[in-house]
């Protein structure tokens, strides 16, 4: 019960409702930013602005000699912008590859932060500035000014990134034709990045400058795995972002005093694992069940064939169709183990392609259609690829068809004349009286 | 020995320790795999930390080699799995290093290990942070971890060169002619994480990066031999711990900031004045 009074305190107090919307909008703001730098490929450079703001923090702060955040946020601003430009001047000047580029930048400007913190914590105002808050983000500490910045730069973002869409989509997956087009690519270039050293900005506080990229990459990703659409991804990714904004920023009202970045990191993180594992299409567990059941249809179609090809050899020796094929002869033809081989026939009793005596097997009619397909199916794709010449192996299927359904078509023709020149013509055909057999 | 050279001596090691690692870090464009092992490496130490109860350096140093890579394993898995491996970078170290920080400021509040000095290091009090090996007179902790990883490092350095080499330049011919490519990878993954973790006393998780991939990059703007650059890198490792220190007592700032600052600015001189590779002499001969 005391937990839900608290949370219900925590609903209600005026401060933190600010909060949470603070901390809604930039994930919105940071989620649809991020799932652009993600496909142009930039989500680092986020990760190196938001280090490289805490020079600019502590040198606004060194300047005015007091705490104003729109000053401090004017300063963070510009080192990132700078850090940004750095990594794209120093890689295309140099031989340097720009993860090393990024890495080298992060780490330095960070360095010389720290420097400039330590020389701010020595200034009488700056002993208790709380500045080193901004290292890993203090949501609780924001307060009513702070968010309505923090809050209204957000919505600014969103707003232009929603205007500019069709230019950024056309930017970031065909840089070549916008400028075909004639749009100012240089200029939406430089605006994109404004746009990210923005959201970067306004969420150190928040969420702090170490974790800062977590904000930008994670919400995107999440959004990656249940969409192809660029459109879908970033109100996704938007979402995903408002959620873990909210969500982290409870947790560490919670615990009191605990820093909010992290906690903002953990459930965003969250977030994009249950979307790697339960997303339609590209979840894992999607993809593995569709591998079992490919396997599983793999291993069906073996073992018709391998009775089907068992039911020609006896016919083709004795005469007889009504041949019957043991356990044991399929399994260590196929080299599955008998348990394995009991389960599978199992399944195609049931679909109805077999009829069982004891321990031994035919084939029903439905069963010889099918055996037949996937033996003639096979065999053409021999021939094909022995006749690569006059034959793609990629069209056996249609084939195939052409040779079950219109054997007088000359393709067909050609494919049954060297069938029966190999030996290889299925010799049990379903389709009597069809021109086969 | 006194105060003072006991800093310069383990700044110093830790040098050239980072230098020589991320010269491969560089040519095999792991710079930012080395970032985040040196993240998530502070989840390494707060778990050592709670599951022993102590802060004793090889708890540290295992616990640290086991996260970073870990991390290394976690973004191969994202990146094979579909995600782009910078992003899978990023998610990876900013999810363990968030683990790491919420752990301490639950946990491990009221006990040498903060936050604060997991970032930055606290270089100034190492040589007060004296331990007892069988008959060697007390020596810094961090000192002496430095020392054996250094060796370790070395030792490693040396048996396998020509692996390195060949899989730093042309990992498919490596593979080709029989080097275990993965494992080579893991190995230098490893002497990335206890690197990190040895450093971590004295300079910090953070900027350990700086120490990492500043000598590096800067030496390989002079040269084209991977030995020269492997001297070279150690060389400026040194070089930017000596002056950090002095420029930070002179300016009484946090040393291990100050460390960071000037491999940034030898980089930086490197970068415009390299005679090959530099910024002016490739405006010149274009000019000409």
């Amino acid at each position: 019960m005391s937990d839900l009074n608290l949370l219900q305190m925590i609903l209600y107090d005026a401060n933190t409702q600010w909060v949470l919307l603070g901390t809604m909008l930039l994930g919105i703001a940071s989620g649809v930013l991020g799932s652009i730098a993600l496909l142009r490929k930039q989500s680092l450079i986020g990760d190196a602005v938001a280090h490289a703001a805490l020079p600019g923090i502590c040198i606004a702060f060194l300047l005015i000699g007091e705490k104003s955040l729109v000053a401090l946020l004017i300063g963070a601003t510009i080192t990132g912008l700078v850090a940004a430009y750095c990594i794209q001047f120093i890689t295309a000047t140099s031989i340097l590859k720009e993860d090393t580029v990024i890495c080298l930048v992060l780490s330095v400007f960070f360095g010389f932060g720290i420097v400039l913190l330590t020389k701010v914590s020595q200034s009488p105002a700056g002993n208790k500035s709380g500045l080193a808050d901004f290292i890993f983000g203090q949501a609780a500490s924001l307060v009513g000014n702070d968010v309505k910045l923090m809050a209204g730069t957000a919505f600014i973002l969103i707003l232009v990134t929603s205007l500019l869409f069709k230019e950024l989509k056309l930017l970031t997956f065909d840089p070549a034709f916008a400028k075909g087009l004639g749009l100012p690519t240089k200029f939406l270039n430089f605006l994109f990045l404004t746009l990210l050293v923005a959201a970067v900005v306004i969420g150190i506080q928040a969420v702090g400058v170490i974790l800062m990229a977590a904000l930008l990459i994670t919400p995107s990703i999440a959004a990656r795995y249940w969409t192809n659409s660029l459109g879908k991804m970033i109100i996704l990714s938007g979402l995903f972002g408002a959620i873990s904004g909210m969500a982290g920023t409870l947790l560490s009202t919670f615990g009191r005093g605990l820093a909010t970045g992290p906690f903002i990191v953990v459930s965003a993180t969250l977030l994009f694992f249950l979307s790697m594992l339960f997303a339609p299409e590209r979840g894992l567990v999607i993809k593995w069940m569709r591998r079992i059941k490919y396997n599983r249809k793999t291993k069906e179609e073996q073992i018709l064939r391998t009775i089907y090809k068992n039911l020609e050899d006896c016919y083709l020796k004795s005469g007889l169709e009504e041949c019957l094929v043991t356990t044991n002869a399929v399994a260590s033809e196929l080299a599955f183990s008998e348990k394995l081989t009991l389960t599978i026939l199992g399944d195609l009793l049931k679909k109805g392609y077999l009829t069982q005596s004891g321990n031994e097997w035919s084939l029903t009619n439905e069963g010889l259609f099918k055996g037949y397909l996937l033996v003639m199916k096979q065999r053409v794709g021999e021939i094909c690829l022995m006749h690569r010449e006059e034959f793609n192996e990629e069209e056996q299927d249609q084939l195939t068809s052409k040779v079950i359904d219109k054997p007088t078509d000359p393709i067909a023709e050609r494919i049954i004349y060297l069938l029966d020149q190999y030996n290889m013509k299925p010799a049990i055909s379903p389709y009597e009286g069809k021109g086969l057999t | 020995m006194s105060y003072e050279l006991w800093i310069l001596t383990v700044g110093s090691l830790a040098g050239m320790t980072c230098g020589m690692v991320g010269c491969f870090l560089i040519l095999r464009k792991l710079a930012m795999l080395a970032d985040a092992i040196s993240h998530s490496v502070l989840l390494g130490i707060v778990l050592a930390f709670l599951i022993s109860q102590s802060m004793s350096g090889i708890y540290m140093l295992v616990g640290a080699a086991m996260v970073g890579l870990i991390t290394a394993f976690l973004v191969q898995l994202f990146s094979s799995n579909g995600v782009q491996e910078d992003a899978s970078i990023g998610v990876v170290f900013t999810f363990l290093f968030a683990v790491g920080v919420i752990l301490i400021s639950l946990y491990a509040n009221d006990v040498h290990l903060d936050v604060d000095h997991a970032l930055m290091g606290e270089i100034t009090f190492v040589p007060w942070d004296l331990v007892q090996w069988w008959f060697l007179p007390p020596l810094p902790k961090a000192f002496l971890m430095l020392s054996i990883v250094f060796i370790l490092n070395i030792i490693i350095i040396v048996l396998f060169y020509k692996e390195f080499k060949i899989t730093s330049f042309d990992p498919q011919m490596a593979a080709a002619i029989g080097i275990p490519v993965l494992l080579i990878h893991y190995l230098l993954m490893g002497m990335v994480s206890i690197t990190t973790v040895a450093s971590f006393d004295s300079v910090g998780a953070i900027l350990v990066v700086a120490m990492l991939v500043a000598p590096g990059a800067s030496a390989y703007l002079l040269t084209d031999k991977l030995s020269v650059m492997l001297v070279l890198s150690a060389l400026f490792g040194v070089m930017a711990a000596v002056a950090g220190y002095y420029s930070a007592t002179w300016l009484n700032v946090s040393i291990s900031g100050s460390m960071a600052s000037l491999n940034g600015i030898i980089f930086l001189l490197v970068f415009l004045f390299s005679p090959t590779k530099g910024l002016i002499s490739k405006k010149l001969s274009s000019s000409i």
